[in-house]
């Protein structure tokens, strides 16, 4: 972060702030309506843009000095998909036995 | 400094008594400290993943029993505290950026704030606990869910051991939630106490950073468990 404090932050900060509350806003307006199958996937979508917006400047994954951090990230997130991925891929195919 | 030309420290280490000497200098000392908040966070991501990997099975099973159940449990409750905790992390980082422009006012309220923000979390939450116990909706012995009809479905009604199976989900996760919101507030705490004796300095200010990470992570949970606790079903 130190070759970026040049800048202030705090605009970035706010607009982040105002977009996490409006996502809220959307998750519970689009919850209203029927989407038929795809309400889970919007609410998921909703979620995934406002938790990688808190994790890309509030926690400065962005603007990490340091490429380990950025590797952390990126493979703790992969063995996630993995276990969720794998798992429901099983579940989801099993009805034929 | 009347022993550095003796033992010969390098010019860095004599000023800064915060920067270990097992580090050549203090950004490295904080990637290595940022670096092992993250490769914690990342157990804390397989430790949450198991349970919503088990949530996602049960809610694909019993859909719509798991919707039934999730109708009983207060929305705007939960869309309150999911605002409590995006202003706390808000809070959070303002707490960083005090630290490293070296604003102590800003930094003391800021961290006061998000403990505030932390306990209003955890107020609301029991006020939700409190409905469910009423309701006998926790999962044991004197649990009921009778009559409660599966939305969509007129004179369908959930089934209860399956209803039960999502209020067993909701309490463990939510609850462990709740005590990472706990853990956080006695992380601010000490924080707080630092910052109030001058600890943190635009140079040294780690503790902040890597407590904020814990924070946010808490918050990235629960933009999570809202949508999929609270709004199954809802129109």
């Amino acid at each position: 972060m130190s070759d970026h404090s040049k800048s202030s932050p705090l605009p970035t900060y706010f607009a982040v702030f105002i977009a996490l509350l409006a996502g809220t806003g959307l998750t519970v307006f689009a919850a209203t309506l029927d989407l038929g199958a795809f309400n889970a996937p919007v609410a998921l979508a909703i979620a995934t843009v406002k938790a990688t917006l808190v994790a890309l400047f509030f926690m400065h994954v962005w603007h990490a000095s340091e490429r380990l951090t950025k590797l952390v990230v990126i493979s703790a997130l992969f063995f996630l998909l993995l276990l969720l991925g794998l798992t429901m891929t099983d579940y989801a195919t099993r009805l034929w036995s | 400094m009347p022993d550095s030309t003796v033992v010969g420290l390098n010019h860095e280490e004599q000023d800064r008594p915060e920067l270990l000497h097992h580090f050549s200098t203090a950004e490295q000392q904080r990637d290595a400290s940022s670096l092992g908040m993250w490769v914690f966070l990342a157990t804390e991501i397989m430790f949450f993943g198991g349970l919503f990997c088990a949530y996602l099975i049960y809610r694909r099973w019993y859909f719509g029993d798991f919707a039934a159940a999730s109708k009983s449990i207060s929305m705007p409750l939960g869309a309150t505290n999911t605002a409590v905790l995006i202003c706390s992390s808000l809070t959070v980082v303002l707490a960083v950026w005090a630290a490293q422009t070296a604003r102590r006012t800003l930094l003391l309220v800021s961290l006061a704030l998000t403990m505030l923000l932390g306990l209003t979390f955890l107020g609301i939450k029991g006020i939700e606990y409190k409905q469910k116990f009423d309701e006998h909706h926790v999962p044991g012995a004197s649990f009921s869910f009778d009559h409660e009809e599966i939305p969509g479905h007129p004179g369908q009604y959930a089934n209860q051991s399956h209803a039960e199976i999502f209020f067993a989900l909701y309490f463990v996760m939510t609850g462990l939630h709740a005590l990472h919101m706990i853990i956080g507030l006695g992380i601010f705490l000490w924080l707080f106490y630092m910052a109030w004796r001058g600890r943190f300095t635009p140079e040294y200010n780690t503790p902040i950073e890597i407590g904020g990470l814990y924070w946010h992570f808490v918050d990235i949970v629960w933009i999570y468990l809202f949508p999929l606790l609270y709004l199954i079903d809802r129109h």
